[in-house]
């Protein structure tokens, strides 16, 4: 661009080529902001003619999950109850992008309220993987990785409370990432489980992930549990040595229900990395088997209360009928919400209640703990844990939607991070035999997402 | 049977913050509704709440008032429920460690002095207000947010409330602490103080409490001391019947002077409590304390002792002029200009107090600023009026707002204090009552009252009493001497 061959008008009317061709076989997208997307970019072109500075992605088509907020566009996260609400602020993130020139193309399909791993739970429909069409391209941010998969947005944004970025990104065959919690702000994100909710990027490739980071990595006063962390630029250190690195594999990642050819996979990324000089050790992560139990104890009693705001009054689904109040909450509430988010206001609001506190909140508050202690002592050894990102690959539509105790496992191995708060990648490491991508997870210690792309960035230049 | 009451008050106190707790609106009261929001306090998706330090130090300045304890560290929590003008679903509030525990507040009670204990005091966000019509056939009800996050402490007795008396010593006393550090408005009627209050009675002698219920919506001093009378009267009346109280709350009307019942225990919500995931623990260090203890301003007990010591004035007159910091500046800056403090204490605490109750009007919108006042009484030290005239004076100058030597010789009020001239109305006096003076001379000294009305009569009041009392006394003598 900076040389004149393209202009930001081209590449944003291209993708809007291909959203036409690919988008109604996959529904990556619930809104595309086609008109405003090519004025900002005519914008961007003029401002680039006149020499003007630009920011780090003048130009480039970025998509939005729909939990995020962006001013003057509606932001349904994949529910009814929220098909009509048009935020009059930007979430942080967002306000970041358009200050670095970025082009928001359009607001992403998703798992409604960011809970389910197949993304069949949303309200617009659900979204089918890039490489399979019958099959689900996971989720909750299903949407965004398919459309940076099938070259509908050059990057998007995620958010990510129990895996729903990296997941997805595996599935997709992309790049995703959380980061550590605190690092990006929340303002803007609609909270699922505002203890567990990082907004993450999913990109092509790790180089891309590493810039889109650098952007939204950031303090940010109207989050309270924002970190004082400076900014960085996690692009600058993708390259260099590696052999220092010390990569932890633990068992618990690749023991009952992971996929053969998954494993094989997984294992040939470790020894690829190995040969790049770094060690690989043997270490324990001992309560993983908690990390579900625990995860959805704690996100769906947040996620209860979270979720008591949509309920008629101010914005939103309400029932057109005159009814009373209790009769307008409740038919607002049963009609605006799909089941699987009842499923989990209904077991948040149990696990809530008076004589069951003690039971199930305040012990899964316990096991985060010891889960958080687990990483702790295993990055006393070493510094990255590479396991898979996702036990199968992209299974098929219909086949676990019926069955949440299943579909909850297809977090198994994401749910940890978001419990210890720490970074992790998930990166593709490969293909199965039916062509379906093979994400691979390296979790690092709190803040320490340079070291995570590093890891995942010598993966990818050598696979 | 004897009874014995046992009442608990749960107070809440807006905090007069310039913005609201958890984000940047304005907490100005009596805006039109819904004009002092935004995303955040409103509940729209997304938004997160950022504690105002300001909230926190009103409230660390309470606490240490009543010599509780701040916690290093305390927790914001949810407390879950539905209702319309609960935008979020929730109310931030604090829970299990709430900012502080312990403290008291001492009350007077006839008798004795009495220490009512604090439990706790914790910080929380207001509600909005839902606004039902007058008109029952018209069932819709408006809400507005501009309550909604107003800062909020509430802070919890102990049972140690034994009367309504006592409750309505102890909210007083309350307020009086909240308004001397300038955090409470202690407005009950707008909603800036609100109490509840749980209350049993048990027979006299029996240690095991009784079942208690609550009582809400009391909107002035003088109603709780109303609503904890009734409910009293109207547990005691069950028990005589052999019956048992029933765990309730009841709302008190303050228009029948009766409660009614809001919900029972099977109706009691279940709050379902759980630590604020958006916001972190609220650390509070010694050096923040300490800071603040700096800052405290005298407080009402410390004010009293202090009145009582430096102005050598009763304890009685020390408790009422400090009944507000407003009353007690006004005091001292009387007696700044007039050195006289129990002539002061008796003019501020007689005239000025009745005026402004009969005006219904505060100390701070009283016309007659403490210069005016001590010009007054200087005019009544140097016996240019008398006291009585001087009561006179007083009352004009609240009508008019003009000074007392303006009032004096306008109507030419000065007394009479020329001797010369007084020996001239005296004479006459004596001269036109020979019978009386005989008599007095022949013992009666009593007729002094009557010569002394004489002269009085005869200058219309502006005699210095002192003054004619010694002429006629003089002269009455005088005269004797001579036969």
């Amino acid at each position: 661009m900076k040389r004149g061959e393209v202009c930001s008008e081209e590449i944003i009317s291209s993708v809007f080529d291909q959203i036409k061709k690919a988008n109604p076989n996959t529904n990556a997208y619930v809104t595309l902001l086609k008109e405003q997307a090519k004025e900002s970019a005519k914008r961007i072109d003029d401002r680039r003619s006149k020499g003007e500075n630009l920011g780090a992605l003048a130009g480039l088509p970025v998509a939005i999950k729909d939990n995020i907020c962006t001013r003057g566009v509606r932001t349904t996260c994949g529910s009814k109850i929220l098909s009509n609400f048009v935020p009059p602020y930007d979430a942080t993130v967002v306000r970041r992008l358009k200050e670095a020139d970025a082009v928001i193309i359009g607001k992403t399909n998703m798992d409604e309220f960011a809970m389910g791993s197949s993304n069949e739970t949303s309200f617009f429909g659900l979204v089918k993987n890039p490489f399979d069409s019958q099959r689900i391209p996971g989720g909750s941010s299903g949407g965004s990785a398919a459309a940076v998969a099938l070259h509908m947005a050059t990057m998007a944004l995620g958010s990510d409370t129990g895996g729903s970025v990296r997941q997805p990104a595996s599935l997709c065959g992309v790049v995703g990432m959380k980061p550590t919690y605190g690092r990006v702000s929340r303002f803007g994100l609609v909270a699922f489980a505002s203890s567990l909710d990082q907004i993450g990027p999913i990109t092509k490739d790790v180089k891309d992930c590493a810039l889109l980071s650098s952007l939204i990595c950031s303090h940010d006063p109207k989050d309270s549990t924002s970190l004082p962390e400076a900014e960085s630029n996690f692009t600058e250190s993708l390259e260099g040595d590696v052999k220092y690195i010390k990569v932890g594999i633990a068992d618990e990642y690749f023991g009952q229900g992971l996929d053969e050819e998954v494993k094989e996979a997984v294992m040939k990324g470790i020894t690829l990395l190995e040969k790049l000089g770094m060690k690989v050790e043997k270490i324990s992560l001992p309560h993983t088997d908690k990390a579900i139990a625990t995860y959805y104890v704690l996100a769906t009693a947040e996620a209860s209360s979270n979720l008591a705001r949509y309920d008629g009054v101010k914005y939103g689904f309400r029932p057109e009928e005159e009814l009373d109040l209790s009769q307008m909450y409740k038919k607002t509430r049963s009609e605006g919400f799909g089941a699987e988010v009842k499923r989990r206001i209904i077991l948040g609001t149990y696990v809530l209640s008076a004589g069951y506190y003690e039971a199930y909140y305040a012990k899964a508050q316990k096991v985060r703990t010891i889960i958080r202690e687990d990483f702790s002592k295993a990055f006393e050894k070493v510094d990255v844990i590479i396991t898979p990102t996702s036990p199968t690959t992209a299974f098929r539509i219909g086949e676990k939607i019926d069955d949440p105790l299943t579909m909850y496992l297809s977090d198994i191995y994401t749910t940890s991070a978001n419990l210890a708060g720490i970074p992790a990648i998930s990166v593709p490491c490969g293909k199965d035999s039916k062509g379906l991508p093979i994400g691979l997870q390296i979790m690092g210690k709190p803040l320490s997402e340079d070291l995570i792309f590093k890891v995942a960035y010598a993966l990818e230049q050598n696979l | 049977m004897e009874y014995e009451s046992i009442i608990g008050l749960e107070v809440h106190a807006q905090l007069l913050t310039e913005s609201k707790i958890f984000c940047g609106c304005s907490t100005i009261f009596g805006s039109p509704p819904n004009t002092q929001t935004c995303p955040v306090c409103l509940g729209l998706p997304g938004v997160l709440p950022v504690i105002n330090r300001k909230a926190v130090e009103h409230g660390i300045k309470t606490v240490l008032a009543v010599g509780g304890k701040v916690h290093a560290e305390s927790i914001f929590a949810r407390k879950n429920y539905f209702y319309p003008d609960l935008p979020k679903g929730y109310q931030i509030s604090q829970y299990e460690k709430p900012l502080s525990t312990g403290g008291f507040i001492e009350i007077d009670t006839d008798s004795v002095k009495k220490k009512i204990k604090i439990n706790r005091i914790h910080l929380e966000e207001d509600a909005g207000k839902s606004m039902h019509p007058d008109d029952e056939s018209d069932d819709e009800t408006s809400v507005d947010m501009n309550r909604c996050g107003i800062p909020l402490i509430e802070i919890v007795s102990e049972p140690d409330i034994a009367s309504p008396e006592e409750a309505y010593l102890y909210l007083t006393k309350l307020r009086q602490i909240l308004q001397y550090l300038g955090i409470c408005s202690g407005n009950m009627e707008e909603g800036a103080l609100r109490c509840d209050a749980n209350v049993s009675v048990r027979p006299m002698g029996v240690e095991k409490f009784g079942i208690n219920t609550e009582v809400k919506n009391m909107n002035s001093f003088r109603g709780v001391e109303k609503a904890l009378s009734y409910e009293i009267e109207r547990q005691i009346e069950i028990l005589e019947k052999g019956g048992t109280v029933v765990k309730e709350t009841l709302l008190w009307d303050e228009k029948k002077q009766i409660s009614s019942v809001m919900r029972t225990k099977e109706e009691s919500h279940d709050y379902r409590y759980f630590p604020e995931p958006d916001l972190v623990t609220l650390a509070v260090s010694e050096e923040w304390i300490d800071q603040i203890k700096r800052s405290l301003p005298e407080l009402p007990e410390q004010k009293k002792q202090r009145f009582v010591t430096q102005y050598e004035i009763p304890e009685y007159d020390a408790g009422v002029l400090t009944s507000s910091k407003e009353l007690a500046d006004y005091y001292e800056e009387c007696v700044k200009y007039h050195p006289e403090s129990k002539m002061v204490s008796n003019w501020v605490m007689g005239e000025v107090l009745r005026e402004l109750k009969e005006r219904k009007i505060g100390i701070k919108n009283f016309k007659i600023a403490p210069t005016d006042l001590t010009d007054l009484l200087r005019l009544i030290d140097e016996g240019i009026i008398s006291g009585k005239m001087a009561k006179e004076i007083f009352a004009e100058m609240t009508e008019t707002g003009k000074s007392a030597s303006e009032i004096i010789s306008e109507k030419g009020l000065a007394q009479i204090t020329d001797e010369e001239e007084l020996s001239r109305i005296v004479e006459e006096v004596l001269t036109d009552n020979p019978e009386n003076v005989k008599m007095y001379r022949a013992g009666k000294e009593k007729l002094l009252g009557f010569f002394v009305g004489q002269v009085m009569k005869r200058t219309e009041g502006k005699a210095n009493p002192k003054l004619v009392n010694e002429v006629l006394k003089a002269k009455l003598s005088e005269n004797r001497d001579e036969k």
